[in-house]
């Protein structure tokens, strides 16, 4: 009895540890991989260089990856706008306002949503938006919008489900208290229930924005690929490459230098997603903490 | 003898096919405390959340029969629940004092309606508080968080907040059954204060707390109204077997 449950231990201790290491392996690999052309350029350099040009036919390579911090940013954010009062609206009319069979259907529709590939959607918005923005907004049709577009509706679901938690656990005194003091039912999701489902909200967005952030498949099909700043930088019709666009990009025919610098692009990605998921994990951590 | 002030006839409620009251008709006068007692599950705190129209939340709930406030319908048609609820205040069972300043607790009823003018808001904070025996312990305390407060505080917290936004009637759905003894005493000692200007409605499983603080009781036992009368002669001299039965002590 006792060696046997001292075996069932050690075998759960084994399993938990190995997810563990998986995660070790992998960051240690891309350090392995990434670091050698990080010390040779220097990480200030590869992260704020202008000039992407790993095979330079005359002259040195130059890798310098800041336009592509810039366009994963910029998609990313892009986004956020879209998705962000459309998700949080949709919640709130989830939480509070649909009756019971909308709100079933809601939620499937929205499960559904999460189900899709990120290579169709990717797929759709090649065929479908990118002629539609060429068409109607000018450009090339590849562009931060478009990728803003479809990022925006792969984060929608996440965004949505998230901050429709949040709202629901709202403790419902709180409700009551708004209601019996005369204000409408409106004016309570505004001042009392929102601010108080805040955290889990913030939460939600930037969990999304480290989401897209790292999204590949969808981005590089419809964003383009120059490593190069919008130019105006504010023009949302430019092309861009987003860091992972540009791992996707080169990976099959990179070597030496070249396949160190897309495993640097993947460390600067890694640390980005990693840090934003720190932050919406603390901002959840503090709901706990105000919460009695 | 005074004015009547709510009103109900023949009022039955279903939860969906559960029956939870049950031909309840009595008055409850102007300016004076009404208290409901009966054991868990007899549906006082559901007929006490008729008055304010609490019940709208609970879905598949359904009222027939008459409840009126000064006359009109609660029920009716032309009836608005929110303006409703402006003049029928409410403190629940559990303190739920919004996760804000003690100030921004107190103002939200009169910003609700529309009041902007700082003075008016900082006045109407200081007399609610001070109607509520508050003010002493956190006069100096509003920008505080009015979660940190003790519960008997929050509990006269939220009867502040009631105040501000100047009800004809105050209902109490078991004020003080998450406090203890001493908070108790406080909150029975501000009803007997406010019942010279509120018309109060108190539901209450402590049967000492009805006799202290009420001029009307009325017995609740199964979604039924056994028995309505002057708290004397309930606590006193009861007409019905079962009432005297849960007043002595033999079950609930």
């Amino acid at each position: 009895m006792k060696t046997s449950e001292r075996i069932i231990e050690i075998l759960l201790f084994l399993s938990a540890a190995t997810a563990v290491m998986v995660v070790a392996l992998i960051i240690i690999f891309l350090l392995k991989e990434g670091i050698p052309v990080l010390a040779k350029v220097g990480v200030a350099n590869f992260c704020l260089g202008m000039n992407w040009n790993p095979i330079a036919i005359a002259g040195e390579p130059s890798y310098g990856i800041f336009p592509m911090i810039v366009a994963s940013f910029y998609v990313a954010i892009g986004s956020l706008i879209i998705a962000v009062p459309l998700g949080i609206t949709c919640a709130v009319f989830l939480a509070e306002i649909a009756p019971s069979w909308a709100r079933s259907i809601l939620k499937h529709a929205i499960e559904l949503l999460v189900g899709i590939p990120s290579v169709i959607l990717g797929f759709i918005g090649l065929v479908l938006l990118v002629p539609f923005i060429r068409d109607h907004f000018g450009g090339w049709g590849f562009s931060i919008l478009t990728g803003s577009i479809i990022l925006a509706i792969m984060a929608l679901p996440r965004i949505i489900s998230i901050s429709d938690d949040a709202i629901r656990s709202v403790p419902r005194e709180y409700k009551e208290a708004s209601l019996a003091l005369g204000a409408t039912h409106w004016h309570t999701i505004r001042k009392v229930i929102l601010p108080s489902a805040r955290s889990g909200i913030v939460a939600a967005v930037i969990l999304a924005m480290a989401t897209s952030i790292g999204e590949t498949m969808a981005v590089v099909m419809v964003t383009g690929s120059p490593s190069i700043l919008p130019d105006p930088i504010y023009d949302i019709l430019d092309p861009v490459r987003p860091m992972t666009s540009n791992i996707v990009l080169e990976m099959s025919y990179a070597t030496g230098d070249h396949a160190s610098a897309l495993f640097a692009t993947g460390i600067v990605l890694f640390v980005v997603v990693a840090v934003l998921n720190i932050i919406s994990h603390k901002a959840l951590k503090s709901k706990m903490g105000t919460r009695r | 003898m005074s004015e009547i002030e709510i009103e109900s006839r023949n009022l039955d409620l279903w939860y969906g096919s559960a029956q939870a009251l049950k031909k309840i008709s009595m008055a409850m006068p102007e300016k004076k405390v009404t208290a409901i007692i009966g054991p868990s599950g007899c549906g006082k705190s559901t007929f006490i959340r008729c008055i304010n129209r609490m019940n709208d939340l609970v879905k598949g709930c359904r009222i027939t029969g008459e409840l009126l406030f000064e006359g009109a319908d609660i029920y009716g048609n032309d009836m608005d629940a929110v303006e409703l609820r402006k003049k029928i205040g409410m403190v629940f069972q559990k303190p739920n004092p919004f996760p804000m300043s003690i100030y921004d607790n107190i103002a939200y009823g009169p910003r609700v309606h529309g009041l902007r003018n700082k003075e008016e808001l900082d006045r109407i904070v200081e007399e609610s508080l001070k109607a509520s025996a508050l003010w002493d312990e956190v006069g100096d305390l509003l920008d505080q968080s009015a979660v940190d407060l003790s519960g008997g505080q929050q509990q006269r917290l939220c009867i502040a907040r009631t105040l501000a936004v100047k009800p004809k009637v105050i209902l109490f759905d078991e004020p003080c059954s998450a406090l203890d003894p001493i908070s108790t005493a406080k909150i029975e000692d501000l009803i007997n204060m406010l019942k010279h200007d509120y018309t109060i409605v108190i539901v209450t499983h402590n049967m000492q707390q009805a006799a202290r603080v009420s001029d009307h009781t009325a017995f609740f036992l199964l979604g039924e109204l056994v028995e309505f009368g002057k708290t004397k002669q309930i606590f006193e001299l009861p007409d019905k077997k079962s009432t005297e039965d849960y007043i002595t002590g033999r079950f609930g």
